[in-house]
């Protein structure tokens, strides 16, 4: 093994330019496909905490007397899914409304009764947190006796969440796309290393080496170009995530998000894939060069 | 009759016909070479010398007929299995086919790699089969640096390293001078006398007549002798 490990070290070290093209190639497909994956890692992490933040706004019919408010609150108390309620009289509503429209006040000041409605809020569990859940949950609420209306942010969710998913799938069909061309690269860097090598390989197979002794090290070959770009891909990607995500974190920080890296484990299957890369490249030009 | 009955034939080719395209290059080749037996082939330029060793070591399948290499039936023998029968000679070529991009040593050394000889087994070998040839003082030149002679040695280095039990070569002399020419074949008679067989295609008149070995003719892809069985 030793040997072949050697004899592919000074392969690619003898065909230095074809395969540091190689290896840059592999690296930028690398770079690209992680930082896409990264991005979506953090939109995930980020959407998630909006998830978390859902509230639905239970708004009472006027008139609800103090009896059937308590007999509502039961009522939901029951439903699955709610973490707490919390309610909100319309006076507390106002108050606030005041409050947040402090420069408008004149506005409020002239209103000769409380428009406003008596509402509960409720938190729900992370697991209710689907838009379908609180659709669900919504539904029932609106069926519950003296509930006027039911307010939740469940269209920009789930606009945001269908938008979520295309980009999701566009990263996809993107990441296979600079997947197969970083393959194609390296499949073609190594059969131009066969074709300036056939005669030696010619001579190889008169003295009685065997398809897997030709065939091994461009494989090992294959191996540390995927590894090397790889490593290459994820240092730039790294660094790029250092500079920029610290500007990101002060902005963010505000919003209880915080912008986080791959984890070791996704770093190594990163690494992985880079090394599958350089093993197809080597795959696909020898299998057709070996039969040749 | 002669002895030859009495000795196992290590090569036996029945009756063989290599044909490319409409040209006849081998037309009905029956013979046995006997193990440690050193035969000539002889005959003038495109006769079909070549070709027939080309057929021993499966370099090109044959027309038609059966060749049997050491109990190998060629005709039978599985792709993967090619590799089992080059093994079994050693090849030495007018054009020397040395790797230029390796050393001496590593040229020698691939034929025990690809064997998959230990490392410390395959630099004795090396070292002691370059001393043979008297090239050992050249371990770490690059063929290109080597003149046609020292070149053709450590082709022979090459060939012998792994032992083989047939030594095929094809023109060993063609491109060399005299002297050059004599050590090649000092070397050669010296492996057959460790007990190696040994084939030399050539068309070098003054090195057939100072033969003692077998010498077969070949004209137009036929052999002229009979076959000695």
């Amino acid at each position: 093994m030793v040997f072949y490990i050697q004899r592919a070290v000074k392969d690619i070290l003898e065909n230095r330019f074809l395969n540091v093209v190689t290896i840059i190639t592999i690296a930028l497909a690398v770079l690209i496909v992680s930082a896409f994956g990264l991005f979506f890692l953090n939109a995930q992490d980020m959407f998630n905490a909006w998830k978390k933040g859902v509230r639905i706004m239970v708004y009472l019919a006027p008139g609800t007397s103090e009896a059937q408010r308590l007999n509502t609150r039961y009522r939901l108390q029951a439903i699955a899914g709610i973490q707490s309620i919390r309610f909100i009289s319309k006076d507390d509503a106002l108050e606030l409304m005041k409050e947040r429209m402090r420069r408008q006040t004149s506005l409020l000041e002239n209103m000769r009764e409380n428009p406003l409605p008596d509402a509960f809020e409720l938190a729900l569990v992370s697991e209710s947190n689907s838009p379908e859940k609180i659709e669900f949950l919504a539904q029932r609420i609106e069926g519950l006796p003296s509930v006027s209306e039911v307010e939740y942010g469940q269209q920009w969710i789930d606009r945001f969440a269908n938008f979520f998913n295309l980009f999701k799938l566009v990263g996809y069909g993107m990441g296979a796309m600079f997947f197969m061309a970083a393959v194609f690269i390296a499949a073609n860097t190594i059969r131009l290393v066969l074709y300036t090598r056939r005669e030696e390989i010619h001579i190889m197979r008169l003295v009685g080496a065997t398809d897997n002794f030709i065939k091994l090290p461009f494989y090992l070959e294959g191996l540390i170009q995927g590894f090397s770009g790889g490593l290459i891909g994820l240092g730039m990607l790294f660094t790029a995530f250092y500079a920029i995500g610290s500007q990101f974190e002060q902005s963010l920080s505000a919003e209880m998000v915080s912008i986080r890296f791959f984890s070791p484990g996704t770093c190594a299957v990163i690494l992985g894939g880079g090394m599958v890369t350089g093993l197809l490249g080597g795959f696909f030009s020898l299998n057709q060069f070996v039969k040749e | 009759m002669t002895n030859m009955a009495d000795k196992i034939a290590v090569i036996r080719m029945f009756h063989v016909y290599k044909r490319y395209g409409a040209k006849q290059a081998l037309v009905d080749a029956t013979l046995d070479i006997a193990k440690n037996e050193f035969l000539f082939i002889s005959g003038p330029s495109g006769a079909g010398k070549s070709t027939l060793l080309k057929l021993l070591y499966l370099a090109e399948p044959v027309s038609e007929g059966q060749i049997l290499v050491d109990g190998m039936n060629l005709s039978r023998i599985s792709r993967r299995r090619i590799p089992m029968l080059r093994r079994k000679f050693g090849i030495i070529f007018q054009d020397y086919k040395l790797i230029p991009t390796r050393t001496v040593y590593e040229n020698v050394a691939l034929v025990l790699a690809v064997r998959g000889k230990a490392r410390s087994h395959i630099e004795k070998k090396v070292k002691n089969v370059l001393r043979v040839v008297g090239m050992e003082d050249r371990m770490t030149a690059y063929p290109p640096s080597l003149s046609g002679g020292e070149q053709q040695r450590v082709a022979v280095a090459r060939a012998v390293a792994g032992d083989p039990k047939i030594i095929l070569a094809d023109e060993p002399t063609g491109s060399l001078d005299d002297d050059s020419a004599a050590t090649i074949f000092q070397l050669l008679d010296m492996f057959y006398n460790r007990g190696a067989t040994v084939v030399v295609a050539t068309h070098d008149k003054t090195l057939i007549e100072n033969a003692t070995g077998r010498v077969l003719q070949i004209h137009q892809g036929r052999l002229d002798m009979p076959p000695d069985i």
